[in-house]
């Protein structure tokens, strides 16, 4: 039988890696009864616990929080297709630790994923994909994953990985076109998703989207669209503690798929309420 | 019944170079009634002619749907047959929970190639004794494949297979370059023409005969019994014109041969031949009858 990847057990479901030859199915052996309604095809228990988290005493708790994380992404659809949005801070709690960590990703040439949370995590998932591409490649037809395809495989890992009690800890934002029709969705770490015309994860959801909902058109151009997303990440910068003036943006177009080099934003810090933050804000010291 | 002593397992060479037990799996394919494959442009279609074991029982069947956009249609040990369909309508089901879109069907086929393929190279497996015709339609289009117990698969534009499969062959060949274009209705038309041609004794009836297509725009669909009479009704007009009101049941399929093209006669005629077997030994336990 072809070697299925590790990270795609049968027996784990998808995003587990895990055991998917070690347990004997009735595929590979004669004498396991064939799988019923109860019973996976897989030949495993039902709802089985990943081994490796549940060994040991009591389940892996290192992976519960998040240690590395990145804050909001935000993306956009417009006239030529989708604009995701994002800083490249990974923060260390409230350290600015990793200055330049990429958080908008290549997935294949009509997809683009972004992500918050936490990083590590992201970076397993963009080793996911990546099986997932090369699988592609190896079967040498010429067909790729759609957008909407990686959107429903990330939304089925991390809903899987929270069932296992062992989630991925992120907000993930996945652009493309399709067909030439703009594709925008997120995923949430324990598997909410949902698409929309534009969209911004974390924080990004409340400075960012209301921003968006005045100013957004489906046929914007794309002068537009990269000024309205400049003028977002700026709110984040002031107002989120966690971004960082140092941004990238990723297009998709029917062109393919660009992730432009980090850039920073003009700001302007001389407002008077900046001089003594305190001033308007009379607190109990 | 041994042809030779190098036939006992199935992963001793001859020393000609050949495999004789998968040879056999694929005689088998030739062993059950003819099923047949055809596409045009928008719509791949598959026909199938059932047999009965006996006047008491119902016919067996041998089309299945196996998702939305995918079919099959298969000629040998049925039972093997329905392994494999069991094994496609899973990862089809699984394709479809994982990433809400079929499973391309050149995916599927070549999965269950590669299947095929290990129960030749494993000297305690036995490889399949079932061809199938993979009918589908994704975003590459209309897609015919002929899946082997050797573990070939090919990509096909019209093919037959199964006993006397030759006739039915003969006909395709000569009429394929109007099927692209073809719609639906005459799609299904040439398909039964094609199967009638493989018909030796008795006819097509709709109790006989099972149907699938898929197309653009169109879930795979099963036509059987009633929703055949139509089509049925409308080859026998046809062919009570071809041949001239030959009529009868005997005349139902040499007279499309006969009528249109003499070469396929000699087809239809060692097809009957290199199939004559079957009949004879009655009980082959595990194929179809």
């Amino acid at each position: 039988m072809l070697p299925v990847p590790t990270s795609h057990s049968p027996a784990l479901g998808p995003g587990c890696a895990g055991p998917s030859l070690a347990y004997a199915s009735a595929s590979t052996r004669s004498d396991i009864a064939p799988p019923s309604a109860q019973q996976p095809c897989c030949g495993s228990e039902p709802f089985m616990v990943d081994p490796s988290a549940a060994a040991g005493l009591g389940l892996r708790r290192h992976t519960d929080t998040p240690y590395v994380t990145g804050t909001s992404v935000l993306g956009i659809t417009y006239k030529d297709g989708v604009m995701l949005a994002a800083d490249t801070l990974g923060s260390y709690g409230s350290t600015k630790r990793y200055k330049s960590f990429e958080r908008l990703a290549k997935v294949n040439d009509a997809t683009v994923l972004g992500a918050g949370g936490e990083l590590s995590d992201f970076q397993y998932i963009q080793t996911l994909l990546d099986e997932l591409a090369t699988e592609d490649y190896c079967a040498d037809d010429g067909m790729q994953l759609t957008p909407r395809e990686v959107y429903a495989y990330l939304s089925r890992v991390l809903y899987n990985r929270r069932n296992k009690f062992d989630p991925l800890w992120n907000s993930l934002v996945v652009g493309g076109l399709e067909g030439g029709v703009p594709f925008l969705g997120t995923v949430g770490m324990i598997g909410v998703h949902y698409t929309d015309k534009h969209i911004a994860t974390g924080f990004g959801q409340m400075l960012a989207r209301p921003l968006f909902r005045e100013r957004h058109r489906p046929d914007m151009s794309e002068e537009e669209a990269t000024e309205l997303l400049h003028d977002a990440l700026r709110v984040c910068y002031y107002r989120d503690k966690q971004t960082t003036n140092k941004f990238q943006i990723a297009k998709v177009t029917a062109e393919g798929v660009s992730v432009s080099e980090a850039f920073a934003l003009e700001t302007q810090w001389g407002y008077q309420a900046f001089v003594n933050p305190a001033a308007n804000a009379l607190g109990t010291w | 019944m041994f042809r030779n002593q190098y036939d006992q397992d199935v992963t001793t060479w001859s020393p000609q170079g050949r495999m004789h037990q998968v040879e056999y799996a694929m005689e088998a394919v030739k062993q059950g009634s003819a099923a047949v494959g055809l596409k045009s442009d928008t719509h791949v279609v598959l026909a199938t002619l059932n047999r009965a074991s006996s006047e008491l029982s119902s016919h067996q069947r041998k089309t299945f749907k196996v998702d939305d956009h995918l079919g099959i249609a298969m000629s040998g040990i049925i039972s093997d047959g329905r392994s494999l369909c069991r094994y496609m309508r899973n990862e089809c089901l699984n394709h479809r929970y994982v990433f809400e879109a079929p499973l391309p069907t050149a995916r599927l086929v070549r999965q269950v190639a590669d299947r095929a393929q290990v129960c030749t190279q494993r000297s305690w497996k036995r490889p399949y004794g079932v061809g199938l015709l993979v009918a589908g339609f994704d975003k590459a289009g209309g897609k015919l494949f002929y899946c082997c117990p050797s573990g070939s698969y090919y990509d096909y534009k019209a093919m037959a297979i199964g006993a006397r499969s030759q006739a039915a062959k003969t006909y395709l060949e000569r009429k394929f370059e109007e099927f692209a274009s073809a719609d639906l209705d005459t799609l299904i038309r040439h398909g039964l023409q094609a199967l009638s041609a493989s018909v030796t004794d008795g006819e097509l009836t709709k109790d006989n005969v099972s149907v699938a297509l898929v197309g653009k725009g169109t879930p795979l669909t099963l036509l059987e019994d009633a929703d055949l009479e139509p089509h049925l009704a409308a080859l026998a007009d046809e062919v009570g014109g071809d041949g001239a009101g030959s009529g009868g049941a005997m005349e139902e399929g040499g007279g499309a041969d006969g009528a249109s093209a003499p070469p396929a006669a000699p087809d239809g005629a060692s097809g009957a031949a290199e199939a004559a077997p079957a009949p004879e030994d009655e009980p082959p336990a595990p194929m179809e009858t």
